[in-house]
């Protein structure tokens, strides 16, 4: 008798279903739970900083709002009182909590409306122009890294890799101002075909057909700009993302099992490079949330990143937190998106 | 008159390298009946890997074949792609060495063992093959619940009793095993074989299994090839390599493993000094001349042919110009 057979079948293989299924489901409940706790934490956190971070700014909202008029020391005391800037700084910090409370985030310095309203006017160009390009860009990007590490070498590779390189030095308002000036203005030859700016032609119905085609064309040129910008990233890591899993040993057996090319790196090469890459987008979300700030501004387009900036030179402070807490809300909950797909992606992390 | 489940004639497979090409399998020759199972031995480096790797044709891009490798009658080497993909786990499948990294760690390990079912036989749905996958994993002594379970919670016993599960998901004729249980702890090793051995035998399945472990080989196999520097230097009924090898580089392999309660074994020196030639500058005459204790002058000029040797001639072939002196002085 061999030594294999006084041994027997390995004890202890299974434990108890049951037991076993119930605590698999708990562990994803404290795995959700986990995360929102961290993600609200960070929402907190926001929310001090986001106070104080704009009052560092050296100009006096007051003496903006007042510039080129004459103005005696009365009006100035009673405009800051209007403000609400005579107030002590903690006084001001819990007028501030009440307002986000309330989700109207005061009353604009400049616009003299609530800034809750403005944000809302004001956000759905920025979601139009950062959603679309975050999703041509991860599209895009993660089909031609794909492609590139697959036919490594080749002439596919080559041209995407050199390109993707070259777009990935780019800062992206400095490809918006080169595509503006191409495309929008017209260079020599060409002439310029896309608006040079706003987000609808005035006199055009935003509600209708026409509007809504009105509006897409406005936002081509923007949204070719950051869609190029950030493919480019995500094209480098999906790349060397999935060359890293080409060694691996569960390609072969996949390969063995007679799977097509195709295949093996739709079913199983591609969801292995897939995690790193998801990470980089959740706080790619952040930078690109930034660089809608700049693009905006180049093609002047009234979202949320053009409100900033003009919001930026007065300081209206009820502004600037109203659309940082919107900016950082957003890559918080890009974060959290993020890692639950992480865990769904890979079950190693959801322990 | 059967047709041999496989049967390899004269494989040469070289690496093209930036440093040259290298030869590691030269002229190769194997057969496997139904339901046999044969062993190859060897060091690393010995091209026994690579053998395995050409069955179905796994081998990388920058390897050139030559030769014929006949799987149920077809030759692997020249077939067409689509029809290699067919072939592909459904007539021969193959357990790989390191479990461990041979699984997909993110899909569940029934979706692995169902996918090469559904891909082979469309006719098969999804809960047949479900059951099939229970079935399988029960064979293999795992519970058929573990079907939902992920690599990373298994042991490296049961991960590679999964791969065994899979292996045979097909109904294969041919598994070929590249040594299975190398990465397993001796315990675990021997369970696994055991599984795995059971498991050919009942189902009437041929195997090639492949290891550095010849007394394994000897007591798992019914023949065994032994390689070195990517030829075969002898070949013979499996019990009878181990006990009464007939080249020095078997007898040094057999050494290598020694025997519980045999004390000879226990202080003869075990094992073998040096190291596989650099397969790019491989030694004039006999490869193993310059680490064989039985050299003689004409080792360093002949290249010994495979040829039947010893008492059992008609089932023992042997590459040594001393095969037939060195009996009984090897050990």
């Amino acid at each position: 008798m061999t030594a294999a057979a006084e041994v027997g079948v390995e004890p202890l293989p299974d434990v108890p279903q049951q037991r076993a299924r119930s605590s698999r489901r708990s562990t994803g409940l404290w795995f959700l739970v986990r995360k929102l706790f961290g993600a609200a934490t960070s929402l907190l956190f926001m929310l001090v900083v986001n106070f104080f971070l704009f009052r560092v700014i050296p100009s006096d909202p007051v003496r903006t709002l007042a510039r080129g008029r004459a103005t005696t020391p009365k009006q100035v005391a009673a405009l800051t009182k209007t403000l609400g800037l005579d107030q002590p700084l903690p006084v001001q910090f819990l007028t501030y909590l009440k307002n986000t409370a309330t989700g109207q985030f005061g009353v604009s310095f400049q616009y003299r409306q609530s800034v809750g309203s403005l944000l809302i006017d004001r956000l759905w160009p920025t979601l139009a122009l950062v959603g679309t390009s975050t999703i041509l860009s991860i599209l895009i990007g993660l089909w031609m890294g794909t492609l590139a590490a697959w036919y490594r070498g080749q002439m596919f590779d080559t041209i995407s890799t050199t390109g993707t390189i070259v777009l990935y030095s780019m800062p992206e308002w400095w490809l918006g101002l080169i595509l503006f000036f191409l495309f929008a203005v017209g260079f020599g030859p060409i002439p310029g075909v896309f608006p040079i700016g706003g987000l609808i032609d005035p006199g055009v119905n935003g509600s209708s057909v026409h509007g809504v085609l009105n509006m897409a064309w406005h936002l081509t040129l923007p949204v070719v700009t950051l869609t190029i910008a950030y493919l480019a990233e995500y094209a480098l890591i999906m790349r060397s993302a999935l060359l890293d899993e080409m060694g691996e040993d569960y390609l072969v057996t996949a390969r063995a099992k007679g799977l097509r090319d195709v295949l093996v790196r739709r079913r199983h090469a591609t969801r292995n490079a897939l995690l790193p890459v998801v990470t980089l987008v959740a706080l790619n979300l952040g930078f690109i949330v930034s660089g809608a700030i700049t693009i905006e501004t180049v093609f002047s387009i009234p979202g949320l990143g053009l409100l900033t900036t003009d919001a930026l030179k007065i300081p209206d402070y009820p502004v600037l937190q109203g659309a940082f807490l919107v900016f950082s809300a957003s890559v918080i909950v890009a974060n959290l998106i993020a890692q639950l797909l992480y865990g769904w992606l890979d079950p190693r992390v959801r322990l | 008159m059967t047709e041999p489940l496989l049967d390899i004639r004269d494989l040469h497979v070289t690496y093209r390298t930036l440093g040259g090409s290298v030869p590691a399998v030269r002229g190769v020759s194997l057969s496997i009946q139904p339901g046999e199972s044969v062993g190859v031995a060897g060091e690393s480096g010995c091209g026994k890997s690579t053998v395995a790797s050409t069955i179905l044709r796994l081998q990388p891009r920058t390897a050139k074949v030559e030769g014929e490798v006949h799987v149920l009658g077809k030759d692997v080497v020249r077939m067409r792609w689509g029809r290699l993909r067919v072939l592909r786990w459904a007539e021969a499948s193959m357990i790989f060495q390191g479990a461990l990294h041979s699984l997909n760690p993110v899909q569940r390990i029934g979706d692995q063992i169902a996918e090469p079912m559904r891909l082979h036989d469309a006719t098969v749905g999804k809960v047949a093959a479900a059951r099939r996958v229970g079935e399988l994993l029960e064979q293999v002594g795992l519970s058929a619940a573990r079907a939902r379970s992920y690599p990373h919670q298994l042991s490296g016993g049961q991960k590679q009793r999964v791969m065994i599960a899979m292996a045979l998901a097909c109904n294969p004729s041919l598994v070929v095993a590249d040594e299975p249980t190398t990465a397993l702890d001796v315990m675990v090793q021997a369970q696994v074989l055991d599984v795995m051995t059971g498991l050919v035998r009942e189902l009437g399945i041929g195997l090639l299994l492949i290891s550095h472990d010849l007394s394994v080989l000897s007591s798992t196999c019914d023949r065994v090839a032994v390689m070195y520097a990517g030829r075969v230097v002898e070949s013979a009924n499996a019990g009878r390599i181990f006990d009464d090898p007939q080249h020095p580089y078997s007898a040094a392999l057999a050494a290598a493993f020694p025997r519980v309660g045999d004390p000879k074994s226990r202080y003869s020196p075990a094992g073998l000094a040096g190291d596989p030639p650099d397969p790019q500058r491989l030694p004039t005459g006999c490869t193993f001349h310059p680490r064989c204790h039985w050299a003689i002058e004409d080792c360093s000029r002949i290249d010994p042919r495979l040829e039947p040797a010893g008492t059992d001639r008609t089932d023992r072939m042997v590459a040594c110009i001393r095969a037939g002196e060195t009996v009984g002085e090897a050990t």
